[in-house]
């Protein structure tokens, strides 16, 4: 029962709290046992190179091929490379993300849609149920 | 003399500063804006008008989510809970709506804004005329009251709401352009038809409407 995911260079990881939360970024540098420097890219991700702590980060799958210190130009290529993005928006956490994003949007008019749909699907099931018990 | 004026009042008349002029440049800047003191004044005491204490009437604000066509919730009075369609801000900063009745039972009815929550779902109502209808549109009929004992027990009994010829007809013509519409939108007239609650996980001041 080891770790999986560690901090290192080139690690992918979630902004949790703070002005960038949402947002996906880089670990370029270890500063110390608290903090370390991260980078969006910033043309991808809108993160600018920042030290941030461990504690408003989570740490992804996702690993990206640099150095350590990578300037911007080479982590934008290296992102650009490795499908990072299209990788991170086809996992199930940036699904389950979005959707919980789309329910808190909803409006009234589309949670009344959401409510007959799930009326109708739940009959659909009753129906068979009722079905397969004769 | 000077019992009846104060010296301001004749500095004020006269409209040059006496006191504290030491140049000429300075007295043209102490002069009103003509640049010379003033040749003429009244011999006497001209009236001004009063402050005038009538309160304006300005034109009512409407809170920007209440436009024509926009489905409102309705949250207090009889209609409570009920979504019904806005048709026009009226002078006195009441709300016109309406339900369709055929839909919710809601008539053409005045509603304040501050007990409404107008949703982000819209209604093309730009082929209901409703210019006709305003604040007068919905004042009292007068009730012949008798007069006497009589009269006056006979008030206390439940009277039936009598509803006149010409708003059933209004409603039928504003509401057949709006139901025309509704019909257009798929499950628009459930909704319409159907009551607001908040359930159990709502948390209202985080719902989206």
């Amino acid at each position: 029962m080891g770790f999986s995911r560690y901090v290192e260079v080139g690690r992918v990881v979630l902004i949790n709290h703070g002005p960038d939360a949402g947002k996906l970024a880089t670990v370029i540098d270890i500063v110390d046992q608290n903090k370390c420097l991260v980078e969006g890219p910033e043309e991808i991700t809108g993160v600018k190179r920042q030290v941030i702590p461990y504690k408003r980060i989570a740490l992804t799958d996702l690993k990206v091929a640099i150095q350590r210190n990578a300037r911007a130009k080479t982590l934008k290529a290296a992102w650009k490379e490795g499908k990072t993005l299209d990788q991170w928006e086809g996992s199930n956490w940036a699904k389950k993300l979005d959707s919980k994003k789309k329910r808190a949007n909803l409006s009234d008019f589309d949670r009344f849609k959401v409510m007959v749909a799930k009326k109708q699907k739940s009959r659909i099931i009753a129906l068979k149920i009722k079905e397969m018990k004769a | 003399f000077f019992f009846f004026f104060s010296i301001k009042k004749i500095i004020k008349m006269v409209g040059v500063r006496v006191l504290g002029i030491t140049g000429p440049k300075k007295a043209a800047k102490a002069a009103p804006s003509t640049g010379k003191s003033a040749r003429y004044y009244p011999a006497d005491d001209v009236s001004r008008p009063k402050h005038s204490r009538a309160k304006k009437h300005n034109a009512p604000k409407i809170r920007a989510t209440f436009t024509p066509g926009t489905v409102c919730i309705l949250l207090a009075g009889r209609f409570r809970g009920k979504r019904v369609v806005c048709l026009k801000a009226l002078d006195s900063g009441l709300l016109l709506v309406t339900g369709p009745y055929k839909i919710n039972g809601v008539p053409l009815r005045r509603v304040n804004q501050a007990y409404a929550i107008g949703t982000s779902t819209k209604i093309d109502v730009s082929k209901v005329d409703v210019s006709k209808i305003d604040d007068s549109y919905f004042a009292r009929v007068a009730t012949e009251s008798a007069d006497g004992e009589e009269g006056f027990f006979a008030n206390d009994a439940a009277k039936p709401a009598v509803v006149s010829d010409q708003r059933k007809a209004d409603q039928k013509k504003v509401d057949a352009a709006i139901l025309k519409a509704v019909d257009a939108a798929p499950l628009m007239k459930n909704y319409l038809g159907s009551k607001f609650s908040l359930k159990k996980h709502d948390r209202p001041h985080k719902l989206v409407f």
